[in-house]
């Protein structure tokens, strides 16, 4: 993947899913991993009823990861991808769910209560940037969250996992889907990981539901999946040798003072300033 | 793109079009896919569909096979409805051609068994 960079700000979705990084999205086997575990979490999220063949929509279903979990499941479902060569993929793979290629920013167009559910997987953080000249982000969002909010049925959710770029984005996006007529929130899993913390917005239609607890939130409750919990004893050694931990404040207040040290005087004040400015213009 | 994603789709996104359904189908290459059958899950959705866009649907892509006009009472027992109404729905697949907005004529062309429902910046 991109070195780094999030992909949303590398270009429009429609152009970073090229036909090269599709068949590397479908070909990179952890990659693959990676979504089918958001996918089974996201529809146990969306709390289907048992043993019933439901009909989902998928958004930003792409090569049709998300989709074959959906039909391991038994569910059917019609996906929605605004990159021609993602469903090109998902079309060779034989996916079992009818494919559309279309912008979700524009609305959904479904007949009313169509839909039992409906999931996203890594796609709602690229409805919050403006890749057309013309694109305003917040009606965008108001657009797919108000017509997606009429294609469920009464009753129905939908769970959206996506990688927001900040608190900012966060909140953009829950205040469109309140403002469209969903209820629901955030359920953040391994909050304290940041290699495994996964974020989901869960939307209900139809009436405030209880939203689902995030997994590894319960005390007592099996770790992070693939940690190893020494962490407690690493710091306390560091302590015991006389050094600041890393990150701890006495560690950024000498590393402040070592760096003054080495800048000019006067250079030094300079910088200070500019660093409250900025800090003002911030919210 | 199966008839049952059809009986489904509009074209409401689309600035002054009050309901944009059902779409026309224009259809220049048609495909029969073998599904497994469901009846619960067939049975659960024809009260969903709007039947005589389904039928009508059926009839522009000549998959009619002697689908009813009308949905019979007593549908969920009724086998033979039951497994015609999965052919037409599940089992016939439009693999290019074009959907007609009713309102406004726009085609949204069918490549690949995929519509595509993009607009340009003017038409939302």
């Amino acid at each position: 993947m991109a070195s780094g960079k999030r992909p949303e700000h590398l270009a429009p979705p429609e152009i970073f899913y090229n036909e090269n990084e599709a068949r590397k999205y479908t070909s990179n086997t952890r990659m693959i991993e990676i979504q089918l575990k958001m996918t089974e979490r996201a529809v146990e999220l969306i709390a289907l009823p048992e043993d019933t063949p439901c009909m989902i929509l998928d958004l930003g279903c792409g090569s049709g990861l998300s989709g074959e979990t959906l039909t391991e499941q038994g569910h059917i479902w019609v996906g929605v991808d605004i990159s021609k060569d993602m469903l090109d993929v998902a079309q060779e793979r034989e996916v079992e769910g009818d494919l559309l290629l279309g912008d979700i920013g524009q609305g959904m167009s479904f007949r009313p209560g169509t839909f039992d559910g409906a999931i996203s997987i890594s796609a709602l953080q690229w409805l919050c940037n403006a890749d057309k000249k013309s694109h305003n982000p917040v009606k965008r969002l108001y657009t797919f969250f108000s017509t997606l909010y009429s294609s469920l049925s009464r009753g129905s959710r939908a769970v959206f996992q996506f990688y927001p770029e900040n608190g900012e984005q966060v909140e953009l996006i829950t205040q469109q889907a309140m403002k469209a007529g969903f209820t629901g929130g955030l359920v953040i899993d391994y909050p304290n990981s940041t290699k495994a913390k996964k974020m989901f917005l869960v939307l209900f239609v139809g009436g405030q539901q209880q939203l689902p607890r995030g997994l590894g939130t319960v005390p007592g409750e099996r770790g992070v999946p693939g940690q190893v919990s020494n962490t407690n004893a690493r710091q306390r050694s560091k302590a015991a040798r006389g050094k600041p931990l890393k990150k701890s404040r006495d560690w950024i207040l000498e590393k402040k003072r070592e760096k003054k040290k080495a800048r000019k005087g006067d250079e030094s004040r300079f910088k200070v300033h500019r660093q409250k400015k900025k800090r003002s213009l911030l919210k | 793109m199966k008839l049952l994603t059809h009986n489904m789709l509009t074209s409401k996104f689309m600035k002054g079009v009050t309901q944009g359904f059902p779409l026309g189908i224009m259809a220049s290459e048609v495909k029969e896919v073998e599904v497994d059958y469901n009846p619960e899950f067939i049975s659960r959705m024809i009260p969903k569909l709007e039947w005589n866009a389904v039928y009508q649907a059926a009839e522009s892509v000549g998959k009619l096979d002697g689908l009813p006009k009308e949905i019979p009472a007593n549908m969920e027992t009724d086998e033979t409805f039951l497994k015609k109404a999965h052919h037409v729905l599940m089992e016939v697949e439009v693999i290019s051609g074009n959907l007609i907005c009713p309102e406004t004529g726009r085609k949204f062309p069918i490549n690949n068994g995929i519509p595509n429902m993009l607009l340009n910046e003017e038409g939302v």
